[in-house]
């Protein structure tokens, strides 16, 4: 394929993509906008007026930043997931991208570009719900961009292992439910980790969730738990390696061809 | 140059079963291919193989002179395949469904959209464009995965089965579309349980079983191994069916 051809086919991936995300809209947005309304309305102006300041900002304006990654990690990856899980059971569609001259980087990157635009409207839709509650602190622009995109990514890249992966529905529920969760909960969505006892810091910091809250919060607040550049290192490896992984596996056909 | 090649083609899956032992055949360009064979004799594994869904053990294969090991995008611009089961998302619209496949092939919209209007005129499927595919007859769903798999222009279409289920009067609508599509220089390869359908379509046959061809030649080489005094039963089929049980129950 020319590289004009590869970006048609690249193109058609992402449309076809887009249109399936706004078809199906109370399934891809409305769950992460009414969710995230009953976090700002309980953590936020319930129990916030209770707790008054985190780390010098009103806790509903410390909340925000971890709100916002918690709807865009959930949702990049389960888009992924779920499309090449999908794809591969739901009539075997992902055979029409197969036969198809279709270089295996071109469907990784089409999937999770897909991914990336969910995760970006999401990322906007509930920071539009988070004004209903506070008003907002925009420290560094760019840096809220950069890990708005590079968290969907790393997310995307992650649920496209796990549809490739996965041979039953629940392939594609474990991760989110037993792994994503915990890990986003305990990733500091809530809290700062100075005001964690002991070992609860600990664990707290080996959690990569908590460097990407912590690097996006900054671009808001201008305050992080951790520096701005491990941040980002994390989410670069995680990038790489997931980029690498993705791959390898639909190179090699693995799931995909028998 | 042939239309496919393939040399000692073996393929085993993981649970230890071996669907094809040592297929060699060749399709001349412009050809219309039957192949044949029971329930469990390896057409759908050969096909997966050619085209790229399923991975191979062992051999060569070679479509339109690409090496689908060495350049396999080459080899799949060439192929349009129709497979057995039906394999399209039935959400979306007919029209997406055949100007997306356009699209994997690196056609851009603009050019794919008249292109698509005319194979689905062509396959009657014209006023259902705009459905989504969930609101085809199992027929119409047929005729959409032909013109899905034509919208590239490819030069060469596999047909797996393209007939199952499908009615006699429609079934003869197809058989004139293809022959239509040979009489454009398109090679056909096909699988089909019906036989009268295989000889009044092909010019060559092979006939495969348990993973190995046990004939194959043109229709009338194979017409001529028929041996009427091998015929025991009360019951008579076409010339080629009886080949083919002869061939394929021994």
């Amino acid at each position: 394929m020319t590289p004009y051809e590869q970006w048609i086919s690249f193109y058609t991936i992402v449309r076809k993509d887009i249109v399936r995300i706004f078809r199906i809209w109370p399934q891809t947005f409305l769950p992460s906008i009414v969710t995230s309304t009953l976090y700002f309305l309980i953590f936020g102006s319930f129990l916030g007026s209770r707790i008054g300041n985190v780390s010098g900002v009103p806790y509903v304006m410390f909340v925000v930043p971890g709100l916002v990654m918690l709807s865009v990690v959930m949702n990049s990856y389960a888009n992924t997931s779920f499309t090449m899980f999908a794809s591969k059971f739901f009539a075997r569609s992902i055979d029409e991208i197969l036969v198809s001259p279709t270089p295996p980087w071109i469907l990784v990157a089409g999937f999770v570009s897909g991914g990336i635009i969910r995760g970006l409207i999401i990322g906007a839709l509930v920071l539009g719900v988070s004004l209903f509650f506070t008003h907002l602190i925009i420290f560094n622009l760019a840096v809220i961009i950069l890990f708005l995109i590079l968290t969907s990514l790393v997310f995307s890249l992650g649920g496209l292992v796990n549809g490739v992966y996965a041979t039953s529905i629940d392939g594609i529920n474990i991760i989110p439910t037993f792994i994503l969760t915990p890990l986003l909960y305990l990733g500091g969505v809530f809290y700062s980790v100075t005001s964690l006892p002991g070992a609860w810091g600990i664990v707290t910091q080996i959690d990569p969730i908590f460097y990407i809250i912590n690097g996006f919060r900054y671009g808001f607040l201008g305050l992080s738990d951790a520096p701005l550049s491990v941040c980002f290192g994390v989410l670069l490896f995680f990038a790489a390696v997931l980029a690498a992984m993705n791959w390898y596996l639909l190179k090699k056909g693995f799931g995909l061809r028998q | 140059m042939n239309a496919l090649s393939i040399k000692n083609l073996e393929k085993t899956y993981a649970g230890g079963t071996r669907a094809l032992d040592g297929v060699s055949l060749e399709m001349p360009p412009g050809d219309f291919f039957a192949l044949l064979g029971p329930n469990g004799a390896g057409k759908t594994t050969l096909i997966g193989i050619v085209t790229g869904l399923v991975n191979k053990s062992a051999g060569e294969v070679e479509v339109f002179g690409a090496n689908i090991d060495r350049e396999p995008e080459q080899a799949r611009t060439y192929i349009g395949v129709v497979p057995q089961n039906l394999n399209i998302n039935i959400f979306e619209k007919v029209i997406d469904i055949v100007v997306n496949q356009a699209g994997y092939y690196g056609v851009p919209r603009s050019r794919a959209l008249p292109r698509a209007e005319k194979i689905l005129a062509d396959l009657n499927l014209y006023e259902k464009r705009y459905e989504p595919a969930q609101r085809l007859s199992g027929g119409m769903q047929r005729r959409l995965m032909i013109a899905r798999a034509l919208i590239h222009e490819p030069r060469f279409l596999i047909l797996d089965e393209p007939t199952a289920g499908v009615d006699v009067e429609l079934r003869r609508s197809m058989w004139g579309y293809l022959t239509g599509l040979t009489q454009q220089g398109i090679t056909i390869l096909l699988t089909t349980h019906y036989l009268e359908e295989a000889e009044r379509l092909a010019k060559h046959v092979a006939i495969i079983n348990k993973g190995s061809i046990v004939a194959q030649g043109s229709m009338e080489e194979i017409l001529a191994l028929h041996d009427e005094s091998a015929h025991t039963g009360k019951l008579r089929g076409g010339r080629l069916e009886e080949v083919f049980l002869q061939l394929t129950q021994s």
